[in-house]
């Protein structure tokens, strides 16, 4: 039977959830690095007990771990991120200009083939690539000549927080960056273009037809469609079905359009679920009520799954990377929240279940379904 | 012996415990401090001073004999009863207020 690995990383910490395929009854294991601030986590898809995870404190910076036994034991990596050449400058709150400054790893993206390569999304927003399974790190410069010198940090900082490699063509990636927007390479990083269009911002960006500082939360594909992405920006849920040349509004009945994760069915390429947050300026669900919002079209036409999740005197909230799913059949939906519940659904969606109520807050959430 | 005190979560990623004994050679200063520390724990790099500046992170401090050394110049030598090994370095992390 086939078993779930639910890797959590949380402010304080990293946990490993695993269950058998009935995903019942859950195993936890941690905190590991307890007392870090563990941003991410994930697995190789060609090699699941390979797994890489960001771990930062604000007070000794960041490192690199990478476990070779799906979690067990840990070897420390290299931790030096460079920017390529004369790091440059981007747009700052001011309106001057500010020089590119590492602080963090946001997110991990290993390779769909190759256990030793993988990318790493930083902040100040750039891109890194190891060949040697995390050993040394080089950065993808092309990304911020995509008119970096325009972007600008929004008050979470300015990174990558999103990372898609096309499964039908190694030379093109999707990144995401926040208050940047959606990049598109299709020569394997060395160049790269703004993929915004249709994008509107008007509570951020005067410019309506602006190329780049869009909020972009989140970008999700189902990889049997590459060309298709979905998207939670800042305000609204969009959809694109030409690989990020344009997009379109796809919010319709949600009950708040701003949120920051979504994600893709592992069957089903047009059922897609978002967590609608009232409000950039109030980060928790509207009424009170946490509720999955499922699309089966692709977008519009949502409804609302409720059932184990709290309705009411409910203020979490859940970030970007915190939503994933499981490649089982019926596919299985996991999300963390702030509050430091995981839930699980192991039926698409329809019911929800805690496996754990009292993380610290919940940074990451990625899920690996093995044989 | 110099004598190092790290605070918890260095320790932890070093996987060791206690105190750190360092022999140095010459006049013992914070950067020779550092740089025999970091020989003995490479994993420690980058997390007490920058990689390429070896400027120190900011909120990490460097206290010595009820002193508090952090903004002296790095090749600075240490007080004496840190080099007798009579008192420990010890670095800090520092208060996060709150």
């Amino acid at each position: 039977m086939s078993r779930i690995r639910v890797l959590v990383g949380t402010r304080k910490g990293a946990f490993i959830l695993t269950a058998d395929g009935k995903r019942e009854q859950w195993e936890v294991t941690g905190p590991l690095f307890a007392g870090w601030e563990m941003y991410h986590l994930k697995g190789s898809p060609s090699a699941p007990e390979r797994i890489y995870a960001s771990q930062t404190s604000g007070w000794f910076g960041q490192q690199v771990q990478r476990s070779d036994d799906g979690g067990k034991t840990w070897e420390q990596v290299d931790n030096q991120f460079h920017y390529e050449g004369t790091p440059g400058t981007h747009q700052w709150y001011d309106g001057t200009q500010h020089p590119w400054e590492f602080k963090r790893i946001w997110h991990l993206e290993p390779s769909l083939t190759d256990p030793d390569t993988v990318y790493a999304g930083a902040e100040d927003a750039a891109l890194f690539k190891s060949r040697d399974g995390g050993k040394s790190w080089q950065e993808i410069a092309g990304l911020r000549s995509a008119k970096g010198n325009l972007w600008q940090p929004g008050a979470g900082g300015m990174a990558v927080h999103t990372i898609l490699l096309d499964p039908s063509n190694a030379n093109r990636i999707f990144v995401a960056i926040s208050a940047a927007g959606v990049f598109r390479t299709d020569d394997a990083g060395q160049t790269w273009k703004p993929a915004n269009r249709g994008l509107k911002s008007p509570y951020e960006l005067p410019d309506p037809d602006a190329e780049v500082g869009h909020c972009v939360h989140r970008i999700a594909m189902h990889r049997s469609r590459p060309g298709v992405l979905f998207m939670q920006k800042h305000w609204d849920v969009m959809r694109s079905d030409n690989a990020g040349d344009s997009w379109t509004e796809v919010s319709d009945n949600l009950p708040s359009d701003f949120g920051f994760p979504i994600d893709v069915h592992a069957h089903e390429p047009e059922t897609i679920y978002v967590v609608p947050i009232k409000s950039d300026s109030e980060h928790f669900p509207p009424d009170g009520k946490l509720r999955v919002y499922r699309s089966r079209t692709g977008g519009n036409d949502w409804e609302a799954l409720t059932k184990g999740l709290p309705q009411e005197n409910c203020y979490v909230n859940v970030l970007r990377d915190a939503m994933a799913v499981d490649s089982l059949d019926p596919c299985g939906i996991y999300f963390g929240t702030t509050g430091g519940q995981v839930y699980a659904s192991a039926d698409n969606g329809d019911t929800w279940t805690a496996i754990v109520r009292d993380l610290p807050a919940v940074l990451s959430v990625e899920v690996q379904t093995l044989p | 012996m110099i004598r190092v005190v790290l605070p918890y979560h260095l320790r932890t990623l070093a996987r060791m415990d206690g105190e750190v004994e360092l022999a140095i050679e010459g006049t013992p200063t914070v950067r020779s401090v550092l740089d025999a520390l970091e020989a003995r724990y490479p994993a420690l790099r980058g997390t007490i001073r920058d990689h390429d500046t070896l400027k120190r992170r900011p909120f990490v401090r460097f206290f010595a004999c009820k002193e508090d050394l952090s903004h002296e110049p790095p090749d600075t030598p240490l007080p004496d009863a840190i080099t007798s090994g009579a008192e420990p370095f010890m670095i800090v992390g520092a208060m996060a207020g709150g």
